[in-house]
């Protein structure tokens, strides 16, 4: 969904910190999505490159970090591993599972020079 | 289609702002459009294409060591949605601060967003103070069918863009002017999808769900139920000629978020609207509330000082 502008939202925050660096160009740029995020990374690296053309990043490497997906499972009472944030418990089949990690959409580094 | 921002890179238009243009000092020039209650705070100035000298002591590393590379790697363990959310926490800072009821009212385009609207202004304008957003791609149609109602609405045009961001809204707000303990609505463009991930500084997201789309439709697209706190299912007059599962549509809604307030209505007839409407006059009730105990905890304060300045 809105890959689009969250590669921008990206954009925003390296320009942001190249300009503050003094930096003249960004090699590499590192994303944390998580797997119950609603990011698809295939779409959003194909944005990433139509959005950073012409700018400080242009022809940067994008890395996404993939963080698993967990849930706190009522039932288990234990986190459990989550593949889709609206699925049931992998051990017990119950729904009644709360996501609490793999939400993230973060910018965690950049390389300059 | 920029997050954060409509005046720069996209093709946002605020209804009444005015479009002027720039020359930068790299002789860059460009032309973006204004609303008039605004300031502009925003930069400028253009990086230049090429710098004119070659010194090495100012690269990032600040020091140059033949043969050892420039780069290196910078932190910046930021959420890419920070910039939106900070607009959005500004935003729900002044609803609060003011006493407003602030209401993002998403769905599907067709669902029937704004015959809601038109009916629930209708029932309470004569109770209350109203001020409306009016998101949309293109033209100002629905801002138009609101002020024919009498309520002040000011239109967002999108562009290319598919939501509203916390940004616009901040401007709206700004162009708008709603009055202290008012009900502020805000009709997002119709989509699904991506709304659900901008907080707008609203108080509740209020999904709209009509029973000619699919039962299945909370668990097709599950982000905006999960985002929303409550649900309304529109059009219900029409569920004599459909074959339309309403329990199982609210089902499903339930599956995805268990803690979904969900009312039954239809605009057109007008059925179910007086529990939703009286939904909406307890959080502006709540909210006028909870704003009078800060003006009276502030006061309370204010006398403690001065009480304790009357004793030095």
């Amino acid at each position: 969904m809105h890959e689009m502008s969250l590669a921008e939202g990206v954009l925003q925050l390296v320009e942001d910190t190249a300009r503050r660096e003094k930096a003249s160009r960004v090699r590499l740029v590192v994303l944390e999505i998580g797997q119950l995020s609603a990011v698809e990374p295939a779409a959003l690296k194909f944005c990433f490159d139509a959005v950073t053309e012409g700018s400080i990043a242009q022809g940067a490497a994008l890395e996404i970090v993939v963080v698993p997906g967990a849930g706190w499972c009522m039932a288990c009472a234990e986190t459990v591993p989550m593949q889709e944030r609206y699925s049931v418990c992998p051990r017990c089949g119950s729904h009644q599972i709360e996501a609490t990690g793999g939400m993230e959409m973060r910018v965690k580094e950049i390389e300059i020079e | 289609m920029c997050t954060v921002c409509g005046c720069g890179e996209g093709e946002t238009r605020i209804e009444g702002g005015h479009e002027h243009t720039h020359v930068h000092a790299d002789g860059t020039v460009h032309t973006h459009a204004h609303g008039h209650g605004y300031k502009p705070a925003h930069r400028h100035d253009h990086e230049p294409a090429v710098s004119g000298d070659l010194d090495y002591g100012t690269g990032p590393a600040r020091a140059h060591v033949p043969g050892m590379s420039q780069s290196r790697m910078v932190q910046i363990e930021q959420d890419i949605l920070s910039k939106n959310n900070a607009y959005a926490t500004a935003n729900r800072r002044a609803f609060d601060e003011r006493g407003i009821f602030a209401l993002n009212l998403v769905s599907s385009p067709g669902s029937g967003k704004t015959t809601l609207l038109v009916k629930t202004i209708e029932l309470l304008k004569d109770k209350l103070t109203i001020s409306v957003v009016e998101g949309d791609q293109q033209t100002s149609n629905d801002a138009e069918r609101i002020r024919a109602t009498g309520v002040p609405a000011l239109q967002i045009n999108t562009g290319k863009g598919c939501h509203l961001d916390g940004h616009m809204v901040g401007h709206a707000m700004a162009r708008l002017q709603p009055a202290d303990e008012s009900l502020f609505l805000i009709e997002n463009v119709g989509n699904l999808v991506c709304p659900a991930a901008f907080d707008l500084g609203e108080h509740h997201k209020v999904a709209i769900l009509s029973v000619t789309e699919g039962e299945d439709k909370p668990l097709k697209y599950p982000d905006m139920f999960a985002a929303a706190d409550v649900m309304l299912l529109n059009k219900c007059d029409l569920l004599p000629y459909l074959e339309y599962d309403a329990d199982e549509a609210e089902a499903n809604a339930r599956r995805v978020n268990p803690n979904l307030t969900i009312f039954r209505v239809s605009a057109s007839s007008g059925d179910g609207l007086s529990a939703w409407v009286s939904w909406i006059q307890s959080g502006l009730e709540a909210q006028r509330a909870k704003r009078s105990e800060t003006v009276a905890a502030l006061k309370r304060r204010v006398t403690e000082l001065e009480r304790q300045l009357a004793v030095k």
